[in-house]
């Protein structure tokens, strides 16, 4: 079912320590709806990030997109990206506090059926990867081609990336959905088999999918990495995901 | 590839943005996912002065073959217009801040 009526905003919320900061926000008028927090990508908040928001948000769901930068600002969002890059990027700890802000508006929302989905793109992937495995409340989490959840160079642990996000598995507290380009570099396909390996092994419950011909960020529509087929097939993989896991237990709990 | 890498080249010199002239003392320099060029990966170079905070910054993004021509061709019209103007009177000159 899709939703040809939303409503689509910047927001304001509350992240990490209980700093105000700004979201884009897509709904679809109906009620009730399942929430999801969209994790950008490392370039930042721009236009493509909003366009999935306001595509979750046709599908069904109720997004919102934290811009994890904020705090970088005034500025557009490029000029914001590129400060924020000359930092080092974001620590950990400020985006899981900025994810559960996230979470909390959903929740606040009179429309909200209490279910929470989390996706994420490129390094908001890896992101995602650790919100699942830290935030309760996180009823599914979709992970897009995220870097670096394993790290195999020491060097790249730091004090705001401190801890390999592989290395949290066993806290995994929510179904896992992975998408993956065969021709990406980072996450390469060993290191994506080696995730699986670890989910496998502590017997979480995850679906992982590769796509061949495709390689990182191949759902966006901005760049020459977009691949239709596999874009089309990812996002139809997305959204049963979600509604399996968000709307469908909703409905159980309410029977 | 989501990287976190980034070159910094310190310079002396003036770059030209929207509101005007700034001075530059920093080139921050990455090859990364752009923001505006049709591109999966481009060699960007952000222009700032980090002297006065850093927020401002005249930008490019490139392609790889792209970045690559324009060193050649920095050395190039570095090399040709020493050979004309002479080394001496293009040295530059000490940080008189």
């Amino acid at each position: 079912m899709t939703y040809e009526s939303m409503l689509a905003e910047t927001v304001a919320f509350r992240g990490h320590r209980g700093d105000i900061g700004e979201a884009y926000y897509a709904r679809p008028l109906g009620a009730p709806l399942p929430g999801v927090v969209l994790i950008h990508h490392m370039p930042g908040w721009d236009e493509w990030i909003k366009e999935a928001t306001r595509k979750l948000a046709h599908h069904g769901f109720a997004t919102i997109a934290p811009h994890l930068y904020f705090r970088e600002g005034p500025g557009s969002p490029d000029d914001v990206g590129a400060r924020v890059r000359a930092a080092g990027g974001v620590a950990d700890e400020q985006v899981l506090g900025d994810v559960a802000g996230a979470m909390e508006f959903l929740g606040a929302q009179p429309y909200a059926n209490g279910k929470v989905g989390v996706i994420g793109f490129c390094s908001g992937g890896r992101h995602t990867y650790l919100a699942a495995c830290s935030l309760d409340g996180i009823d599914a989490a979709v992970d897009c081609w995220g870097g670096n959840v394993i790290v195999d160079d020491p060097k790249q642990l730091n004090a705001k990336r401190p801890v390999a996000p592989i290395d949290l598995t066993a806290k995994l507290r929510c179904p896992l959905l992975g998408l993956f380009g065969n021709d990406d570099e980072n996450p390469n396909r060993d290191q994506v088999n080696r995730t699986e390996a670890v989910l496998k092994k502590l017997g979480k419950t995850y679906e992982f999918y590769r796509y061949d011909g495709a390689g990182h960020a191949f759902f966006n529509a901005a760049r020459p990495a977009y691949r239709p087929e596999q874009a089309l097939d990812g996002w139809n993989k997305v959204f049963s995901f979600f509604h399996k896991h968000l709307a469908a237990a909703a409905a159980a709990r309410a029977a | 590839m989501c990287s976190y890498i980034v070159e910094k080249a310190k310079l002396l010199g003036s770059a030209k943005g929207p509101n005007g002239w700034m001075r530059i003392d920093t080139a921050n320099v990455y090859y990364d996912h752009p923001f505006h060029a049709p591109l999966d990966h481009a060699l960007g170079i952000d222009f700032i002065c980090e002297a006065d905070g850093g927020r401002d910054r005249v930008a490019v993004e490139l392609s790889a073959a792209s970045a690559r021509e324009l060193v050649a061709k920095i050395l190039a019209a570095l090399a040709s217009g020493e050979v004309e103007h002479g080394k001496a009177h293009h040295a530059a000159p000490a940080a008189a801040e």
